[in-house]
């Protein structure tokens, strides 16, 4: 990371501090100096056990990380028999807690009820990275049962000291142990163990492979998972007792607001404090570089000197990106980053492409368009940190706590054993809680005043200026053979993503960008095109960045949105398919089981299976009849019509038939309803897969419809949910089939794998809803969301 | 500015309160009586997460100046009578409605005046009078089941 002290000169101008605050530079050279302590809030210790990190006042690192090999580290069991199980991810509500409370539970022989889970704090729980890339119930939830059952072993083996009985020769119900042969004999894990530490080592080499001596259950002796146990969390979400971070309140405590640039890339000439200075409860004025923030007593204050404070600003000379309306044009003119720099990925090829396309009897073509989509999260970012003692507590719903806290220490300069974060609950992380601008602010400004800040971001900052969901620029060329058999497949992917923001680093976060701190170099996104298992003998992937004028301290930052590029690539991926079946007058779903059954050559044999049996159970649980699309178009004024999409994303394989209604006077498109055949291997709570795919489906259905971030030359549009339109309840469709595939070779072994879900069926949604349309009216959507007055305008075009 | 003593009438209790009147009322049920139920989401009027019922209907508390919150406000906590879960609560919990929870305040409170005004509305009546409470989770489908739930048991 490039500090502020080792820009060019020139950039020292936008560096000068506000006078009376200390600078950046003051701070980061003083950052040896603290006062140390512990600060008590929030902090409570567990079962009367001491937890590793907990730290004593008197030493000189109160936060340290909870050791991943100590069994201690990750479940505590009570006097009273029941158990503490510290997990370190998050629950952005698709019910992981839950899930790992059932696995857990189930390894450690202990009745759900007994027991409770806690989540992402960095001084309590084991790093496991918090949350992201649906990976909690595949890989961590896999540690944490091994972990669970390492417990039961060595509580078996305390009673079988206890009992003089060898431990073959127990038996475990519920948390207790008896002896087999005499059941009167028994005893409780409370009485066993509780209240006293395990002091068991485990192995392994990172957090993930953490393992004691114990295997995990088969299966069939699984007795929770599978069960939909329903979620712990709900009832305090629905009687109002739940704290979340935006209600922590501390004695004290400031209200912060930002002011951002009006336009991108402003640069920040002066600001005119008098305008607020008389604002009751007004406290201060920060600003380093184009960063400014204001702090009062009360929250209604600090919105109101947000709102009332006079700044002045200078417009960059160059526009900094073009119009959303010129994007397209714009991203496909545009010279790309360099391919095979390591900034962007070489192009993949398979076969010879272009000898097949042209040889090919058939060739289709088309372009797709994606805009930039944003999170537009239900409650703009927030919150709170606390500086006691010269510790830095943050409590925020980001969902990787661990890095919050790497990020933080790195940007204040502080050592990481001096601050944590406490994760709770928030709304909607999908990723864009994986860089929580508004923990590093609230740290920032709590640093440099001495008291607890709470920062909350307005709505229009928050549309405005959250992370994006890069745009894509698709473009497809496809050979067919005389009998329809496709044979070539050429995809070339532009993206706008240029400076995709990591996971909450110190220079990527937009404080730092606005301080005019810079990463070594900027990351562009790539990555590959739509994740399928169809067999075509030629091909070439190639997907390639794009870049604007303005790179950094721009509102259309990338980030990651939920299956980070999965939507985009397969909108174009399967509506080409569907294109190409088109052309070959074949039926979409004969079409892809033909392409899925191409070959059994390759190592792929277990995917395509799993692939070949969700595309069946989608189109038999809807009832689909094999024909062409479209459909012989209807006369009335509602036309109707299927369509299917499929994806494979990591280890989940996922078909979606979306049925839809397009109004053709008004263009309104409805999704009536809608179909998802789902396999992620073992499934731990049915009713909870099914909510978080419900979740997945309408939020497709959502990004397909409406969602695109608007901009002029100089700034964001998309301001509110007027200028940003979202689902609501006119749209949810009538019907939500969700089929639970296994489609494993093997489907009754006792280790099947436990696969991710919160991410996958996303990205089917929006070439369902597009190949539905074509389906209904005969007229292909190939730019998204289909508004209204975009569907109208096509069939106006197209005469239907 | 000019401040006055406000009075309000809060899930059953009276409170008096030294605020600025123009100031919204969802900071002063929050900062100033520490309820979690009602939460910022937009501050406009148009997302539905700061919703009370202030007498019987749902208002939206960010647009209300506490000055002119007379009547009975209710928020989420105030729903439920001595422990018991109002049915329109115990139907989202029976329906496992929330995701990350957040809008659930707003469609709660939004059902409940729906189900007082309309105690058997229609599906498209349900879409209608929940129309203005945004859920970014997109559990639309669940809520409305939930309202359908909650008309069956009030019947
Ligand atoms: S916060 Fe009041 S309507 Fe959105
Ligand atoms: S449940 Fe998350 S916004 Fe509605």
């Amino acid at each position: 990371m490039k500090r502020p002290e080792e820009f060019p000169a020139g950039m020292e101008e936008a560096l000068v501090p506000w006078e009376g605050s200390t600078s950046r530079r003051d701070f980061v050279k003083t950052s040896g100096l603290f006062v140390l302590g512990f600060s008590s809030v929030g902090f409570s210790g567990v079962g009367g056990i001491g937890r590793n990190g907990s730290g004593d006042p008197g030493e000189a690192n109160p936060y340290p990380d909870p050791d991943y090999l100590q069994l201690d580290s990750w479940l505590v069991v009570h006097e009273d028999g029941t158990a503490t199980f510290y997990v370190g991810k998050t629950d952005g509500g698709q019910g992981t807690g839950t899930a790992m409370r059932q696995m857990m539970c189930d390894e450690l022989d202990l009745a759900y009820d007994r027991a409770t889970l806690v989540m992402g704090r960095t001084d309590m729980t084991v790093d496991q990275g918090g949350s992201g890339g649906s990976d909690a119930i595949e890989r961590d939830a896999l540690a944490a049962r091994r972990v669970a059952a390492e417990a039961r072993r060595v509580l078996l083996e305390l009673a079988s000291e206890r009992f003089e009985v060898p431990a073959d020769e127990l038996a475990v119900s519920e948390g207790v142990i008896s002896v087999a042969a005499e059941p009167a004999r028994t005893a409780t894990y409370g009485q066993l163990i509780g209240g006293r530490r395990f002091d068991v080592a485990l192995t392994g080499r990172n957090v993930n492979e953490t393992t004691g001596l114990a295997a995990v259950k088969p299966v069939r002796e699984l007795k929770i998972v599978g069960q939909s146990v329903p979620r712990y969390d709900i009832p305090a979400k629905v009687d109002g007792s739940l704290e979340w971070a935006v209600d922590v309140r501390l004695p004290g405590m400031v209200h912060a607001r930002n002011v951002r640039p009006p336009f991108a890339g402003a640069r920040l000439v002066s600001i005119d404090e008098s305008s607020v200075r008389d604002i009751p409860g007004f406290i201060r004025v920060f600003r380093e570089g184009n960063y400014v923030a204001v702090v009062c007593e009360r929250e209604e204050q600090a919105i109101q000197a947000a709102e009332s404070l006079a700044l002045e600003w200078e417009q960059p000379e160059t526009a900094p990106f073009p119009s959303s309306e010129d994007l397209f044009d714009y991203m496909r003119g545009a010279t790309p980053v360099g391919a095979g720099t390591g900034t962007s990925p070489r192009p993949r090829v398979e076969g010879d492409p272009d000898a097949a396309l042209a040889g090919a009897a058939s060739v289709v073509e088309a372009g797709y368009d994606i805009p930039f989509q944003g999170h537009t999260a239900i409650g703009p970012a927030h919150a709170v940190a606390d500086p006691s003692d010269g510790q830095m507590t943050v409590y925020t719903n980001d969902m990787k706590p661990y890095s919050h806290r790497t990020g933080i220490a790195e940007f204040l300069g502080m050592p990481p054993e001096r601050v944590r974060v406490i994760w709770m609950e928030g709304p909607q992380l999908y990723g864009r809680t994986a860089a929580d601008d508004a923990g590093f602010e609230a740290a920032y400004l709590a640093r440099e005043l001495g008291r607890p800040v709470r920062m909350q971001w307005m709505r229009h900052e928050e549309t405005a200026w959250d992370t994006k969901g890069p745009a894509f620029a698709i473009d497809l060329r496809g050979g067919l053979d005389d009998a329809g058999n496709v044979v070539a497949l050429d995809y070339r992917a532009r993206i706008a993503n240029y400076a995709h923001v990591g996971y909450n680093q110190a220079d990527t976060v937009l404080i730092a960008q606005l301080m005019g701190i810079r990463p070594e170099r900027p990351s562009p996104g790539g990555g590959r095109g739509p994740d399928e298992m169809y067999h075509i003998p030629n091909r070439r992937e190639e997907t390639r960045a794009v870049r604007f004028p303005l790179a950094f301290e721009t509102p259309l930052r990338t980030g990651n949105l939920r299956d980070p590029n999965g939507p985009q690539t397969t909108f174009a991926g399967e509506s080409f398919i569907d294109e190409m079946a088109a052309a070959a007058n074949a039926d979409p779903v004969e079409f892809r089981l033909r392409l899925l059954r191409g070959t059994t050559e390759d190592d792929a044999t277990f995917r395509r299976a799993r692939s070949i049996a969700v595309v069946e159970a989608a189109a038999e649980a809807f009832g689909w009849e094999p024909r062409p699309s479209p459909r012989e178009p209807g006369d009335g004024p509602i036309l109707t019509g299927r369509g299917i999409s499929y994806g494979y994303r990591v280890q989940t394989a996922v078909a979606t038939v979306a049925e839809v209604e397009v109004d053709r006077e008004s263009g309104r498109v409805w999704v009536k309803r809608m179909v998802c055949a789902h396999d992620c291997g073992l499934v731990i709570n049915p009713d909870g897969l099914e909510s978080t795919i419900q979740g997945n489906l309408l939020h497709g259905i959502s990004r397909t419809l409406y969602e695109e971030v608007q901009f002029d030359g100089e700034r964001v549009t998309s301001v509110d949910w007027r200028t940003h339109p979202t689902l609501t309840h006119r749209d949810a469709p009538e019907q939500i089939d969700v089929v639970i595939v296994n489609g494993d070779p093997n489907p009754d072994r006792p280790d099947l794998p436990h696969y991710g879900a919160g991410e996958p069926s996303h990205r089917t949604v929006p070439a369902a809803i597009a190949n539905a349309i074509h389906d209904a009216t005969g007229v292909r959507m190939r730019r998204i969301p289909l508004r209204p007055e975009r569907v109208l305008a096509e069939l106006t075009a197209a005469g239907a | 500015m000019r401040r006055t003593v406000i009075t309000l009438r809060v899930n059953g209790e009276t409170h008096s309160l030294d605020v600025e009147p123009s100031t919204p009322l969802l900071y002063v049920l929050r900062n100033d009586l520490g309820l979690r139920g009602p939460r910022f989401g937009c501050g406009l009027g148009q997302c539905g997460t700061c919703t009370v019922l202030m007498d019987g209907r749902a208002i939206r508390s960010c647009m209300r100046p506490v000055s002119r919150a007379e009547g009975e406000i209710t928020t989420l906590e105030g729903l439920s009578a001595d422990g018991e879960l109002d049915p329109v609560q115990q139907a989202w919990i029976d329906e496992q409605v929330p995701q990350c929870g957040y809008c659930q305040n707003g469609q709660i409170l939004t059902a409940k005046a729906l189900l007082d005004r309309n105690p058997d509305p229609s599906d498209e009546e349900i879409r209608q009078g929940m129309n203005g409470a945004l859920c970014r989770c997109m559990t639309y489908y669940r809520i409305q089941s939930a309202v359908r739930r909650a008309a069956e048991a009030n019947r």
